[in-house]
């Protein structure tokens, strides 16, 4: 599997990949797409990154364990979720405001950190799975 | 009353929680004087009860508390009466006592902070359960005294005996709670009411009720086990494990008595039945007689008080379950008395033994001259407990006979039980208070002398308290014990038995009781080798039986695991496989609800073609012959699902399914060659038609279900709301993706945390396995 080209591709595919899935997850709200695909496209990524130049530079790259990463990616959907109690709303409400981004209007809301906090969850779970197997198989 | 007074009861009964929740940094900081510090809580506490005792005493009662789970109607609210406040003030007031008693017993030990912490959550607990109104509250406080006594007895972790003693405590209260949840949740039912104020009220609902019976003995199993009444007794006297000021405080003053007060409290409501007025002094009555005769055969201090403790136990459930106006006048007189001096002589056995470095009753003698102030208080709470004159035992004596009498051949017998009982109790009481001072001072482990203020102050109170309050009994009985009794018995009682002898058949059987203590005290040595001989005699007891039931247990259920979780992969899938086909197929069958033959959809031929792949992909999982490529055939079967999913207008659906195939084939063959599993398949024939038979039965199963699904008429409301309010409310254009997190979040959220979780356990797995030596063997990827 370790091929001279896919090592070689393999970094910049993952970077691509990773981009499209934030691209994806971002987009969710309107057009398909959404935390769960863009979670997986990411998790897809790093597992080929695995294959290709093994576990270790991956590790690095992320930096944190990948639990710790699902870990907070649920303890941000949680939050999200509880944020509706300084508003009198029940809980898991949505909330929505507009903020300025260089001048552009853009929305913000509840909903998208939920949406990051699935994405988080999906992209931890499954590359600590795919990161720990294969860590045997190349030892 | 006013709002602000329930908010200050609201935060008298919270206090001793906070004051745990400090109590370990406390600790660090003032080491064992921080006990003067938190001795506040308990004393601010009992200061904020005794503004009620005026009210009360005038027949008021205060209830107060707020709205907990409103839409189940749960509230959290409390009940003050004579009873409750009685027991708040023995709680809150005792509490402060034994809060500087641990300063001083406890003093080095590098836990004590800790010991506080569980110590004060157990008074809020027991302040909890005595105060509470709604059953919600009074089960919720009910299990809480049974883990923080838990907690206590444990707290000398390391040693094996109060680890098995802890638990013993925790499995017997414990049943006991859930038989006392059970019995709520009847008398619920059989009623209505959800408090007990509402319960009383309702006056003799209960009784005419149908389920009074099923009600009855489930209260009387949670109180019986929580009280110690025989065969549930043995739990106490192994809870001496526990440090001295955890058996004075729960194992004597409060907590064994919560099962006395429960009894107590539905009196009026389920008491004056021929049921009630034969098993409670039937079962009251053989504790008494069982305690004090296996308090007889007992050397240690601690051991001693403690199956006393379990007959006084005894000696109230009988006086409660004969009802009479006088009975409860003199269980409630006998409670408060019992409270008082055995927390006293707990405390002073704790003494001796921390300055002598033992408790061992024969080899103790002489300490008066070293230990004079702890003397005087052990004199006197034994006076208390003997009911000699003056004293508020006697008070409680001379009631409990009074209402024993001679009125016929039963009462005598009960009669008889509670001389004995006490004549018992006199001897021994007079044996922990006397024979370690008195006689030829012997050689202690440690050289004794007397203990330090925070020791002394305890039994010195509760030992003077117990001959002021009967000095005053006019008072005391205005105060605390007609309103206890007013409480207790459902009507309004007034007490008025003074200290001053009045002569009569309850006196002549004081009498009798005392001479008959003094006969058991000047011969105890002989006694106990007889009850010795006995006891050896017998050999068998609960506490065996509970060690035996507890092993048949764990044997049983070590037994069940084998079978259930054997721990053979494939025999779990085929189990599960199995399931799913017969939870499918049998009702589907059972029913007549198969589906009927489909006409044969008009698709235009590329989704023929598409489905063509997918059934060829099958066909080549079938047909691989080794397994990588039966993995990455079953991937072509997923995207040919996927592209269909694409054609018919589900994008995202096909995009997360496009997604899970790959990551699927990715994951699956990284397992192959994780678990070393050979390229081909080694199945013998009879296990493949097995396994053949159990696929197909699945796979015709779910075809069958989806196809009755797409039959039945298709209510479209629901897609219709999604659709028409995704863009309003949910301000998102992609329905899949508002519904998922927006609509129905919370699920989503739920089913984030079972991937996580999954993910945890996968990786748990992976671990085990790398752990294994024979696995570290490295191979060339």
């Amino acid at each position: 599997m370790r091929t001279l080209i896919f090592r070689t591709i393999a970094p910049y595919l993952t970077s691509l990949m990773v981009l499209f899935s934030i691209f994806v997850l971002l987009r969710g709200h309107n057009d398909p797409g959404g935390g769960f695909i863009g979670g997986l496209i990411a998790a897809s990524a790093f597992a080929i990154y695995g294959i290709a130049c093994g576990v270790s530079p991956v590790r690095r790259a992320l930096y944190f364990h990948p639990m710790a990463i699902s870990g907070f990616g649920l303890l941000l959907a949680a939050l999200a979720g509880w944020l509706s109690i300084f508003f009198q709303v029940p809980f898991m409400t949505g909330l929505w405001t507009k903020i300025s981004v260089l001048g552009l209007p853009v929305d913000i809301s509840t909903v998208m950190f939920f949406d990051i906090g699935v994405y988080l969850v999906v992209v931890g779970s499954i590359t600590s799975i795919a990161l720990a197997l294969e860590e045997r198989e190349h030892g | 009353m006013t709002a602000d007074g329930q908010w200050m009861t609201f935060l008298a009964l919270m206090l001793p929680f906070a004051a745990a929740a400090i109590a370990p940094f406390l600790t660090g900081l003032f080491r064992h004087n921080a006990a003067w510090v938190l001795a506040i809580a308990p004393a601010l506490i009992f200061l904020h009860f005794t503004g009620f005792l005026g009210s009360v005493a005038g027949g008021e009662t205060i209830s107060g508390g707020y709205a907990w789970i409103p839409s189940l109607g749960v509230d959290f609210s409390w009940y003050i009466d004579g009873l409750s406040l009685t027991f708040a003030l023995l709680i809150s007031g005792i509490g402060t006592l034994i809060v500087l008693y641990a300063g001083g017993y406890l003093k080095g030990h590098e836990h004590q902070g800790r010991f506080f912490s569980f110590i004060l959550m157990f008074m809020g607990s027991m302040l909890g359960l005595v105060v509470a109104d709604s059953f919600l509250t009074l089960f919720v406080f009910w299990e809480l005294t049974s883990i923080t006594s838990f907690l206590l007895i444990g707290f000398d972790h390391s040693r094996e005996a109060s680890r098995r003693a802890a638990l013993q405590a925790l499995v017997v209260t414990g049943l006991g709670g859930l038989s006392l949840l059970a019995g709520l949740l009847v008398i619920s039912a059989a009623t209505g009411e959800t408090s007990m104020s509402g319960l009383l009220a309702a006056g003799s609902a209960l009784r005419e009720a149908p389920l009074y019976m099923a009600a009855l003995l489930l209260i009387l199993g949670g109180a019986f086990t929580k009280s110690a009444q025989f065969p549930f007794h043995f739990w106490l006297p192994n809870a001496m494990e526990a440090p001295t000021p955890v058996s004075a405080y729960l194992h004597s003053a409060t907590m064994v008595k919560a099962g006395v007060y429960l009894l107590m409290r539905l009196n009026p409501v389920l008491g004056d039945t021929a049921a009630w007025e034969t098993i409670l002094p039937v079962f009251g009555g053989t504790t008494l007689i069982v305690g004090t005769l296996l308090a007889l055969r007992q050397t240690d201090l601690k051991l001693m008080l403690a199956y006393t403790t379990v007959a006084s136990l005894g000696l109230l459930v009988m006086l409660t379950g004969f009802g009479s106006e006088k009975a409860v006048e003199a269980a409630v007189l006998y409670l408060v008395a019992h409270s008082m001096f055995k927390g006293a002589l707990f405390m002073v056995a704790g003494l001796v033994d921390h300055e002598s470095g033992t408790r061992d009753v024969t080899k103790l003698g002489g300490l008066r001259a070293e230990m004079p102030v702890t003397f005087g208080a052990a004199v006197l709470a034994a006076c208390s407990m003997g009911g000699l004159p003056l004293f508020f035992g006697f008070l409680a004596k001379e009631e409990i006979y009074a209402a024993l009498g001679f009125a016929d051949g039963w009462t005598a017998i009960f009669t008889l039980v509670a001389i004995i009982g006490n004549g018992l109790m006199f001897a021994i009481g007079f044996a922990v208070a006397l024979k370690p001072f008195l006689g030829p001072k012997v050689k202690t482990p440690k050289h004794a002398h007397e203990g330090p203020v925070l020791l002394w102050l305890g039994p010195v109170v509760l030992g003077t308290l117990g001959l002021v309050s009967a000095l005053v009994s006019g008072l005391s009985h205005y105060f605390v014990s007609s309103p206890m009794s007013s409480a207790v018995a459902g009507e309004t009682v007034s007490v008025t038995i003074s200290t001053v002898p009045h002569v009569g058949l309850p006196l002549v059987l004081s009498v009798i009781t005392v001479a008959l203590g003094v006969a058991f005290f000047m011969t105890i040595g002989r006694g106990r080798a007889a009850m010795a001989a006995v006891l050896n005699a017998i050999g068998w007891g609960p506490d065996k039986g509970f060690d035996q039931v507890m092993r048949g247990l764990t044997r049983t259920s070590y037994r069940i695991t084998g079978v259930v979780q054997d721990g053979k992969l494939d025999h779990y899938m085929t189990v599960t496989f199995v399931a799913v086909a017969a939870a499918l197929l049998i009702p589907m069958v059972l029913f007549g609800e198969l589906p009927s033959m489909p006409s044969i959809p008009a698709m235009p031929f590329y989704e023929w073609v598409v489905l063509l792949i997918g059934v060829i992909g099958l066909g080549a999982v079938i047909y691989a012959r080794d397994r990588l490529t039966a993995i990455v055939s079953l991937g072509i079967q997923g995207f040919a699902v996927a592209l269909l999913f694409m054609l018919m207008g589900a994008p995202d659906l096909s995009f997360t399914q496009f997604m899970v195939e790959t990551l699927s084939v990715v994951i699956l063959a990284l397992v192959m060659t994780r678990l070393r599993l050979s390229p081909t398949d080694h199945r013998p024939t009879r296990e493949k038609i097995g396994d053949v038979v159990v696929s197909g039965l699945c796979g015709t199963a779910l075809g069958l279900m989806l196809l009755k699904v797409t039959q039945v008429p298709f209510n479209g409301e629901l897609s219709e709301f999604f659709a028409q309010n995704s863009r309003v409310i949910a301000h998102g254009r992609n329905i899949v993706n508002v519904i998922i997190v927006d609509f129905r979040g919370t699920d989503t959220l739920g089913e984030i945390a079972v991937v996580m979780i999954t993910g945890l356990a996968i990786l748990a797995l992976v671990r085990i396995r790398a752990a294994k030596p024979a696995d570290t063997a490295t191979k060339e990827g």
